[in-house]
C-alpha cells in the first residue's frame, strides 16, 4: 500500500520544486534520465547473471532431451540381418517418414490415439470445471463441519493416479459396485465406449477437486462488499453468481482448466491400469509412444511423442493467447482497478504452489 | 511479468512431455560395436549382480547367501525390479541399451529369449557346461535362438485344469475331461445338480493382455494347428486354427465360458473358482496352494488341458537365466548360472516357492509329490508344451494376437477373418 502512495506525493512535489528553482529544470530531467537507462543496463546485466543458472539447468534438462529425441525420431528401426539372425547395430536414418507414415496406412492407430486423447481432454475438463466450480462454491460457504467437507473433497486428488486406477479397477469389476448400482452386468474394462466412459469416471473424480481448489483460492479473495452492494442492489442470487463471481473468479479458474487440459492431454497412467494397454478404445498418444518404445522402436516413438509435444503446446499457446491476455497478468498490468490486477496477479502463482 | 508466466506456462507444456522424450531417446547410443557372436570368452572374476522381478517368496536371498557364503570373493548382489513382466523387461533392455555393466546376469521370461539374443544383448553360452540332457525338452527348447543356447532354464511352468471333483462325482463323472466336448457335456451334468445351478462351465485367462495369447496359442496348439512353424514362419489361417478360436469364441457366445471371463486375468479366475462359480478353471499351478486354503479346498484336483481329440498341450511359462553381454567378470558369472539353474537349487525353489523346476526327475520324486499332488499332471503339461511364438519381435506378435483374438472373443470378428487378419500382420511384423 505504501509503494502506491509515494508515486503520486512525489509528483505533487516536483512541480512545486521545479517552479522554485527554474534554473535546474533543463539539467534535472536529463541527468534522471541517464541514471535510469543506467540503472536498466546494470539491472538487467544482474538479471541475466541471476537467470543463468536457471536457464541452464532449464537447457539440460529440458532442452538438450527435446533435442535429442527431435533428432531420434528422424530414424527408424533397426532391421535383422536375416544371415546371422542379429539385429542390425545401427538405426537408418530416415528423415521425416516416421512423421509422413502417420498419414499414411499405419496412421490409424495414431489417429485412434490422437481422437482418443482429444476426446478425453475436452470431455473430462469440461465436466471437472462444472463440477469443480460447485464444489468450490459448497467449500466456500460458511457452514458447520467445513473443514471436514473441504478434506473430503480434497482426498481424490491426494491418492496417486495410479492408486486410484487400481482402485476404480476394483469398482469397475463385473461384480463390483458400478454393476451393482447400474443394476446390470457391463464389463467395464473389455473394449467399447463403456471403457471410455469408465475412464472418464475415475479422471473426474480424480481431478474435480483440483479445479475446485483453484477457484476455491479463486473465490476467497473477492471481498464480501462487492456481494453487499449487489444485495443492496436487489441482485438475485443467480445474477450475483454470473456477474460477480464468475467475472472476478475467471482468472484463477482459466489457469485451473489450463492446467487440467495439459494434464488430460498426456494422460497416461488411469486408461493404462484402469482399462489395460493397447486398448483401441481407450489408448491415448503416451500409452502409443510408450508403446513403440517398448517394442524397441524408438524412432516412431519419438515421433508420437513430439507430436504431442506440439500439441500440448499449441493447446497452451492457443490458452495463452485467446483467453489467457488477462490469465498471465499483463494486461491487467495496465488496467486501472488495483483489486483486479493483484487479483490476477495471485492466481497464477496460487495455481503454481498448488501444482 | 508476462513474459516470465509466458515462459512458465510453455516451460509447463515442454515438461509434460519430457518424460516421454526422455524415456525415447535413452537409444541413440545404437549398438556401435557388436559384441563376439561366435564364442564369447567368460573372463574375469568378482562382484557380480542378479536381476530378477521383485521375490515376493523370499527364497532367492536364500540361494544367493549360499552361494556368497561359499564365494567370499565373487559376491552376488540381488537387484530387485518391478513385480509386472512389462518392466522388467524395459528396464533391461534400457540397460541393455545403454551398455551399462549394472546388470550381469538377467532372469529372462521365456519369450523374450530371442528378443535379447537377436538383439545380441545377451551372451551365447556353452551348451556342453549345463546339464540339459537332464532337463525337459520343451523347457530347453525355450532358451535357445536358431538352435544356439543364450540361456538356461532356471524355472518353467504350464497351465492345468483345476475342476471340482466334488461336483463331478455327484454328477457322476468319474473321471476329468480329456477333450472339449468330454467337457461340455460333464457341464451338462454337473449343472443338472441344484447347488451347480448358478455356476458357468470353464474359463481361462480372456482380457486383452499376455494371458490371453497364452490361451490362445493353448486352444490352437490342442487342436493340432500352429501359430508359428518350425522355422518361425506364422502359419495361423489353418482350419486347425480355427477350431481352436472357434472353441474359444463358440464358448463365450453359448455361455459354456462367462461372458464376464473376457476381463479375467489368473487372478479374476483364481476368485471366480474359489468362490464357486466354476467347474472348470485353466491357470496355472501357483494357484494350487492358494486354493488349498480356501473353501473349495479338498474338493478341487487337477488334469492336463483337454484339447479337441484329446489332451491338449499348455503354453510354457517360466524363467531363464541370461548373461548380459555389457557385463563384467563374465567367469563368476557363468559359474553363478550353473550353481544358480542347479537340481539342487531347482529342489530349493520348488519346495520354498512352488516353482516348477526344469529337471525331469524332480517331478517324479516321490516326497516331492506328496508335498505337490500336481507335479505329475504339471510334468505331463509340460512334456506336452508348445512354446509361445519363438520370434524376435514378441512384442508385436504378441500384441497382434490379443488384437484378433479379442476381436473374435467378444463377437467383433468372426473367427475365419480374425485368424485371416492376424495371419497378414504375423507376416508383416516377422519379416523385418
Amino acid at each position: 500500500m505504501a509503494d502506491t502512495k509515494t508515486p503520486p506525493d512525489t509528483a505533487e512535489d516536483e512541480p512545486g520544486r521545479a517552479a522554485d528553482r527554474p534554473s535546474g529544470q533543463s539539467s534535472r530531467p536529463t541527468s534522471r534520465r541517464r541514471t535510469r537507462t543506467r540503472a536498466t543496463a546494470g539491472s538487467g546485466r544482474m538479471a541475466a547473471l541471476l537467470v543463468s543458472p536457471t536457464l541452464l539447468v532449464l537447457s539440460i534438462v529440458v532442452l538438450y532431451p527435446t533435442v535429442m529425441a527431435l533428432k531420434e525420431s528422424l530414424y527408424g528401426t533397426k532391421g535383422l540381418d536375416p544371415k546371422t539372425g542379429f539385429i542390425r547395430t545401427s538405426e537408418p536414418f530416415v528423415g521425416l517418414k516416421n512423421y509422413t507414415e502417420v498419414f499414411g496406412a499405419a496412421g490409424d492407430r495414431f489417429w485412434n490415439a490422437f481422437w482418443n486423447t482429444t476426446f478425453f481432454s475436452v470431455v473430462t475438463v469440461g465436466l471437472e470445471t462444472v463440477i469443480g466450480v460447485a464444489m468450490a462454491l459448497i467449500m466456500h460457504k460458511a457452514f458447520r463441519g467445513r473443514a471436514l467437507v473441504r478434506a473430503g473433497i480434497l482426498v481424490p486428488w491426494a491418492v496417486p493416479t495410479a492408486i486410484s486406477a487400481l482402485l476404480w479397477r476394483w469398482i469397475f469389476n463385473s461384480n463390483g459396485i458400478a454393476n451393482a448400482v447400474v443394476g446390470r452386468q457391463i464389463l467395464w474394462t473389455t473394449e467399447g465406449f463403456h471403457a471410455k466412459v469408465a475412464v472418464i469416471i475415475a479422471e473426474v473424480w480424480k481431478t474435480a477437486p483440483f479445479i475446485g481448489l483453484l477457484v476455491l483460492a479463486g473465490l476467497q479473495v473477492i471481498p464480501e462488499e462487492v456481494y453487499e452492494a449487489a444485495r443492496i442492489d436487489g441482485a438475485s442470487a443467480l445474477r450475483r453468481f454470473w456477474h460477480i463471481t464468475l467475472p472476478l473468479v475467471k482468472p484463477a479458474l482459466l489457469v485451473a482448466v489450463l492446467f487440467r487440459c495439459l494434464d488430460a492431454l498426456r494422460m497416461f497412467d488411469l486408461p493404462y491400469i484402469l482399462v489395460g494397454a493397447q486398448k483401441n478404445s481407450v489408448e491415448t498418444l503416451s500409452m502409443l509412444a510408450q508403446n513403440e518404445a517398448s517394442n524397441v522402436r524408438f524412432g516412431p516413438a519419438s515421433a508420437y511423442a513430439v507430436l504431442l509435444f506440439l500439441y500440448v503446446f499449441l493447446i497452451a499457446l492457443a490458452f495463452v493467447r485467446l483467453l489467457g491476455a488477462d490469465l498471465v497478468g499483463g494486461g491487467a498490468a495496465r488496467g486501472s482497478e488495483g483489486r483486479n490486477r493483484r487479483l490476477r496477479i495471485t492466481a497464477p502463482r496460487r495455481a503454481e504452489v498448488t501444482a | 511479468m508476462k513474459t516470465r508466466t509466458t515462459r512458465a506456462l510453455q516451460c509447463s507444456a515442454t515438461l509434460a512431455t519430457a518424460g516421454l522424450l526422455l524415456s525415447a531417446c535413452g537409444s541413440s547410443g545404437g549398438s556401435g560395436s557388436g559384441e563376439q557372436a561366435g564364442s564369447p570368452s567368460f573372463q574375469g572374476r568378482g562382484p557380480i549382480t542378479y536381476v530378477a522381478g521383485k521375490d515376493t517368496s523370499g527364497v532367492v536371498p536364500k540361494v544367493i547367501a549360499r552361494w556368497n557364503e561359499l564365494h567370499p570373493k565373487e559376491k552376488v548382489t540381488f537387484i530387485q525390479l518391478p513385480t509386472d513382466a512389462d518392466s522388467q523387461r524395459q528396464q533391461m533392455i534400457q540397460n541393455a541399451e545403454t551398455k551399462s555393466d549394472a546388470y550381469t546376469v538377467l532372469s529372462l521370461d521365456v519369450v523374450w529369449t530371442s528378443e535379447f539374443a537377436a538383439h545380441q544383448w545377451i551372451d551365447r553360452l556353452p551348451e556342453k557346461q549345463f546339464p540339459l540332457r537332464n532337463m525337459l525338452k520343451p523347457v530347453v527348447e525355450t532358451a535357445k535362438y536358431r538352435g544356439n543356447l543364450y540361456a538356461a532354464p532356471a524355472s518353467s511352468d504350464g497351465g492345468v485344469l483345476y475342476y471340482r471333483t466334488d461336483l463331478l462325482k455327484k454328477a457322476g463323472v468319474g473321471k476329468p475331461p480329456a477333450t472339449w466336448s468330454e467337457m461340455t457335456a460333464d457341464c451338462a451334468k454337473v449343472k443338472k445338480l441344484p447347488e451347480a445351478k448358478d455356476m458357468s462351465c470353464y474359463a481361462g485367462q480372456f482380457q486383452k493382455y499376455e494371458g490371453l495369447t497364452v490361451n490362445f496359442a493353448e486352444a490352437v496348439n490342442s487342436a493340432g494347428g500352429v501359430v508359428t512353424d518350425a522355422n518361425g514362419k506364422p502359419n495361423v489361417d489353418t482350419p486347425e486354427a480355427k477350431k481352436g478360436l472357434d472353441f474359444l469364441a463358440g464358448s463365450v457366445k453359448d455361455g459354456t465360458i462367462p461372458k464376464e471371463a473376457i476381463t479375467y486375468q489368473e487372478e479374476d479366475g483364481r476368485q471366480a473358482f474359489q468362490s464357486g462359480k466354476l467347474i472348470f478353471l485353466r491357470n496355472w499351478p501357483y494357484m494350487y496352494s492358494l486354493a488349498q486354503k480356501a473353501e473349495v479346498a479338498g474338493k478341487f484336483a487337477v488334469a492336463p488341458l483337454p484339447g479337441l481329440n484329446g489332451p491338449g498341450s499348455s503354453s510354457l511359462g517360466g524363467h531363464n537365466l541370461a548373461l548380459s553381454s555389457f557385463a563384467k567378470n563374465k567367469a563368476t558369472a557363468l559359474d553363478f548360472m550353473k550353481f544358480f539353474s542347479s537340481k539342487d537349487s531347482a529342489s530349493t525353489f520348488l519346495k520354498d516357492a512352488s516353482l516348477a523346476p526344469p529337471y525331469t526327475d524332480l517331478y517324479d520324486d516321490p516326497s516331492l509329490v506328496k508335498q505337490y499332488p500336481y507335479l505329475p499332471v504339471l510334468k505331463e503339461s509340460i512334456l506336452r508344451a508348445v512354446p509361445r511364438p519363438r520370434v524376435v519381435q514378441y512384442g508385436d506378435v504378441t500384441s497382434a494376437i490379443q488384437q484378433e483374438t479379442y476381436a473374435a472373443l467378444t463377437g467383433n470378428k468372426s473367427s475365419a477373418q480374425a485368424l485371416k487378419d492376424l495371419q497378414n500382420d504375423l507376416q508383416k511384423s516377422t519379416a523385418q
